[in-house]
């Protein structure tokens, strides 16, 4: 790259980078007539369905990550240890939600979720369906997130595994006499730490910043609070969107302190970005 | 299968994939020899196998090694193969319940055509501005002395790659919209400018994309050795010679793998646009989503599963090219 050419590419980035931040900050503290003011953030606590929805997400977030986790490690760990033959079969399933876009997946769910009344309203079933759609704690959007997280959870998985001798761990706690569940969450998870909390937190992500899925069903987390709230009063949802972003940033931060405080020395130099990835989360 | 291409790294997690050392790749191959060669072993000559390995794999098979996978396929198949069946069911099914493909020609026609091609007008075009300037920002980070710089790029990126949906849309409003703080600043709105446009709207998504591209192709940039280089400067190749015989083809998969990423992830996006724009711009989940919440007539719903079953089919092809180049960048960065 020529001399003044790096530079320069560094000057566009940081500000084609910086300034909607910025700006938006500006937005939000300084408000015309009245001067600046943090009244934006303050208000946030006390608005209407703020609470109410984003204790909804974090506990989608809560449920959604136990749900991935309990079915995508197991999978795993026994793909890796007992059934080679598995690898491939579960590579391919942990990939086809990427082929579905989430509208298209909502598309495909809304249209399950309408036999319950249209063809099951008689059978038993029928209770299931409504339950699923409680709109205090819609367990259909558990299952959703599941779906959608679980290409980068069994990725992430997959990686972490690839760097564990698992074989040999699980061997020394089976002849030290532990049973099949207690070599794994004892001699094989805590060795899976990083990589656990690296696939939460892809999952935690995506859940708390989902927006398809659930307006389009119907729902009301914390997203689609915020695009309701911002018809009557916009500054306040331009406040959260930055609070929001703080808060991944800050999140990402400690993973990765975390993360580099575990590895060995060379690791500091390939820099592991555990949020970015695939990056299709929540748009 | 050789042990090599069960090996083969298909994470992810490509800033960590890409860049195992070779330690890491030696020790790979170690494990799955063991295991897929072992039976193999045991069942051509019926003896006990002798190696090491092969007698561990036949002492830990883990009581039930399908039965643990057997939860995930449950909850794939439930909450992802019921959906995508009824999808493809209601796509194929006609106002009068019979099978036919008129849903599927209505949804490549009229308005939904306009729709499907603005998705991918905008998707394509996005998808090169990125790879474009992500490649660059990645260069000027990766070439830089300052290590401190190329870790607040890289971390900046993983968290600005996640910054999709309705916040980044705020973002933008708040900057450019028409109450925007840019906008009234420097009065743009007098000059014809409007972010609730196809052009705002790709400024906007390539927010996102940018740094999306930058993970993609900065661990490739890592692997650039620098003794190719010099090796091309001691036969006397220049900066360009360089570039175009040796920099550029092994970068190559990870940039078009790279390209179709992007690709698919401002053909999928949703949020950002409904959030801005509302319909204003003709998009394919846009419409999805209006036909989805009954904003039309009854009936079109069909016609929604159809054009979701043509979403389907260009994600797939994405992901067809995406996932064998992803491998193949691998090759030489390993």
């Amino acid at each position: 790259m020529a001399r003044l050419g790096r530079p320069l590419v560094l000057l566009l980035a940081g500000i084609y980078f910086l300034v909607p931040l910025l700006a938006s900050t500006v937005f939000t503290v300084n408000i015309p007539g009245q001067g600046v003011t943090l009244s934006s953030y303050t208000r946030i606590f006390t608005a209407p369905g703020f609470t109410g929805s984003l204790l909804l997400s974090l506990g989608l977030a809560a449920a959604t990550v136990a749900l991935v986790l309990l079915i995508t490690v197991p999978a795993a760990v026994a793909a890796r240890l007992s059934a080679p033959r598995l690898r491939p079969v579960l590579e391919v399933v942990c990939t086809l939600p990427l082929v579905v876009p989430p509208v298209a997946l909502t598309a495909g769910l809304g249209t399950v979720l309408r036999w319950g009344p249209e063809k099951l309203s008689t059978t038993p079933l029928y209770q299931t369906f409504v339950a699923v759609q409680n709109p205090d704690f819609p367990l259909v959007l558990v299952l959703a997130y599941a779906v959608m997280a679980l290409p980068f959870v069994y990725r992430a998985l997959d990686a972490g595994l690839r760097s564990v001798d698992v074989r040999t761990l699980v061997e020394a706690a089976r002849d030290c006499g532990a049973s099949w569940p207690r070599a794994l969450v004892s001699a094989v998870l805590p060795n899976l730490r990083g990589t656990l909390l690296n696939a939460s937190f892809l999952t935690l992500a995506l859940v708390l910043g989902e927006f398809t899925v659930a307006s389009l069903l119907g729902f009301r987390p914390f997203a689609v609070w915020m695009v309701q709230a911002s018809g009557s009063d916009a500054r306040l949802s331009v406040a959260v969107s930055l609070l929001s972003l703080l808060l991944t940033w800050v999140l990402l931060l400690a993973l990765t302190t975390v993360g580099n405080r575990r590895r060995t020395p060379r690791s500091s130099r390939t820099f592991e970005v555990p949020a970015a990835s695939q990056g299709k989360t929540s748009r | 299968m050789t042990p090599h291409s069960s090996a083969a790294p298909s994470g992810a997690v490509r800033a960590h994939d890409a860049r195992p050392a070779p330690a890491g790749a030696a020790h790979e191959a170690t494990p799955p020899a063991g295991t897929a060669g072992s039976p193999m072993i045991d069942g051509t000559t019926g003896r006990p196998a002798k190696t090491a390995p092969a007698r561990r794999a036949r002492r830990l098979p883990l009581p039930g090694g399908l039965f643990a996978a057997l939860p995930l396929f449950l909850v794939i198949g439930l909450a992802f193969g019921l959906p995508a069946l009824a999808m493809t069911d209601g796509a194929f099914t006609l106002a009068d319940g019979s099978y036919g493909l008129d849903n599927l020609s209505r949804s490549v026609d009229g308005a939904y055509r306009t729709a499907l091609l603005g998705s991918i007008e905008l998707s394509a075009l996005t998808a090169a501005g990125g790879t474009l300037f992500g490649l660059l920002l990645a260069q000027a980070v990766v070439s830089s002395r300052g290590r401190a710089l190329r870790e607040a790029v890289l971390t900046a990126s993983g968290v600005l790659a996640n910054f999709g949906g309705v916040p980044l849309a705020f973002a933008f409003v708040a900057t450019l919209g028409n109450a925007g703080v840019l906008t009234t600043s420097l009065g743009l709105g007098d000059h014809g400018w409007s972010l609730y446009s196809f052009w705002g709207l790709a400024l906007t998504y390539l927010y996102f994309l940018v740094p999306l591209m930058v993970l993609t192709v900065a661990p490739a940039l890592d692997g650039l050795r620098v003794q190719w280089r010099e090796a091309a400067r001691d036969c006397g190749a220049s900066a360009r010679q360089y570039w175009r015989h040796v920099g550029l083809p092994v970068l190559l998969p990870s940039l078009l793998g790279g390209f179709v990423l992007l690709f698919g992830s401002a053909f999928a996006a949703y949020a950002t646009a409904a959030a801005m724009v509302g319909s204003s711009v003709p998009l394919v989940t846009l419409q999805i989503a209006d036909a989805l919440s009954g904003n039309v007539l009854v009936g079109q719903e069909n016609v929604a599963l159809a054009l979701s079953l043509d979403m389907v089919v260009v994600a797939a092809l994405v992901m067809a090219v995406h996932l064998p180049l992803q491998r193949r960048s691998t090759r030489w960065l390993a």
